[in-house]
């Protein structure tokens, strides 16, 4: 399949030429983020509390990695399913995220939001996490540590596969 | 009366653990092999290529098939002529919470599930089923099951009069419903008949089966909720195509004259498990 090669940061400019169903490959920055990440970033927000990272133009993976084994950067790390994070897109898109990378689909709220902050939404290889551990050069925690896995890690990745579910036109592969 | 000893249980829950988290059984590599081997769209079958090499970098450099290391589910026949030197219970965590974090596996079990979801660090407890059953040995399956796939589970429970047209609609309605979230290809558990929480247990107990029901009807239909799923066009983590469901397992039960419980567990390709006897 013909992939669309990426590096971080991605410009407005890249996420335009992304259509619905394109196979991507991202070099760079991402950070991960779950449940817990989320709800946490939200109730800072909402006491006015300084955030522990710059989300501007950001790629966030909805990951939550098993531990790094000796050797190696981190475990597997496949993406979590990215609807249990719709209710918090609105604030991660306000705060500056670009794309999302999870598994599985969005709500329709979400779909036009991506399409007003012209950001992109797209599928990673679900369950293909060890596979996913062979792109990921290095791992840090960067906030929450407390939350175990559910920690924000900043990964530096080599040929990121994923696949793009709602493009900035509206598209929808799963539609 | 035999008896077996804390650390033969303590050791073979071990094993069946890592085996389980990084070892896709035989017969599911066989599964994806054989939909990757027909599928024609290039999508899906670079996907179906992924999968199966995710099931060889995690068997050679020991990473978990996937980052969720799942809830532990054990399922335990003991025999009647058979005594553990020790409590049961106890052994299992042990040996799950010891391996999770020698193996590196992610513990995904938090300790309340509404007022503290504090991670207990050790992915127990684990989720213990006992039986009684004759002789003098002691089955041990350890299987995984992770959370997104879970969460689309179903029950539906059908007046007594319902026909099995109904109960297909049902099953290809929540397949197609979960789409890409619990990541197809399936392996689906179907428990029909007992009660609302047995027909949940033999959902779980199904996928479990690796040969088709032994009666016929329950093996065609078996047979039509493949065939039905897989015209849905949802594919390999929903990317399209025509393999949605890997393999379709029922598990029946007698029932009471005025229910048909009908419990669906998807379990994504990663179908891990593991069994021994003792």
């Amino acid at each position: 399949m013909k992939t669309i090669d990426l590096h971080t940061p991605i410009s407005e400019y890249d996420l335009q030429l992304l259509k619905a169903g394109d196979l991507i490959s991202i070099s760079g920055t991402i950070y991960t983020a779950r449940d817990k990440a989320h709800k946490k970033i939200a109730e800072l927000i909402a006491q006015q509390k300084s955030l522990p990272i710059d989300f501007t133009n950001a790629v966030l993976y909805y990951a939550g990695p098993s531990p790094a084994p000796p050797g190696m950067p981190i475990g597997a790390i496949g993406p979590t399913t990215s609807y249990r994070m719709d209710a918090y897109t609105d604030i991660m898109l306000s705060l500056g995220v670009r794309m999302f990378i999870g598994k599985g689909s969005r709500s329709n709220e979400v779909k036009k939001l991506l399409v007003n902050y012209k950001a992109v939404y797209c599928s990673s290889f679900g369950g293909a996490a060890a596979y996913l551990n062979q792109c990921v050069v290095d791992a840090q925690i960067i906030a929450f540590e407390e939350f175990g896995p559910e920690a924000i890690y900043k990964l530096t990745v080599e040929k990121f596969p994923a696949i793009v579910i709602n493009d900035t036109y509206g598209g929808d592969l799963y539609a | 009366m035999r008896t077996i000893s804390q650390e033969e249980l303590y050791t073979a829950v071990a094993n069946l653990v890592v085996q389980a988290n990084f070892h896709l059984p035989d017969h599911v590599v066989q599964a994806l092999s054989v939909m990757y081997n027909s599928e024609q769209k290039p999508l899906p079958k670079e996907t179906l290529h992924i999968l199966l090499q995710n099931a060889t970098i995690a068997a050679t450099r020991h990473i978990p098939l996937c980052q969720d290391c799942g809830s532990v589910i054990v399922f335990l026949q003991i025999g009647t002529g058979v005594t553990i030197d020790g409590n049961l219970e106890e052994i299992i965590n042990r040996a799950v919470a010891n391996t999770y974090r020698s193996h590196y596996l992610r513990p995904s079990i938090v300790k309340d599930p509404l007022f503290d979801r504090t991670n207990t660090g050790t992915n127990t407890p684990a989720f213990i089923h006992t039986e009684i059953v004759g002789g003098n040995s002691v089955a041990i399956t350890v299987y995984i099951k992770g959370g997104g796939s879970e969460n689309m589970s179903s029950i539906k429970m059908f007046t007594p009069t319902a026909d099995s047209e109904e109960i297909i609609d049902y099953i290809v309605t929540t397949v197609k419903q979960a789409g890409p979230n619990p990541c197809p290809p399936l392996f689906l558990g179907i428990g029909i008949g007992g009660t609302a929480d047995v027909a949940m247990l033999n959902a779980k107990k199904a996928v479990l089966q690796k040969e088709p029901h032994p009666k016929e009807e329950y093996r065609k239909l078996e047979e039509v909720i493949l065939q039905r799923c897989n015209n849905t066009g949802i594919g390999p983590l929903g990317f399209g195509g025509n393999h949605t469901v890997a393999m379709v397992r029922i598990k029946d039960a007698p029932t009471h004259i005025a229910t048909l419980p009908v419990a669906l567990n998807l379990n994504c390709h990663s179908l891990r498990y593991r069994s021994t006897i003792l």
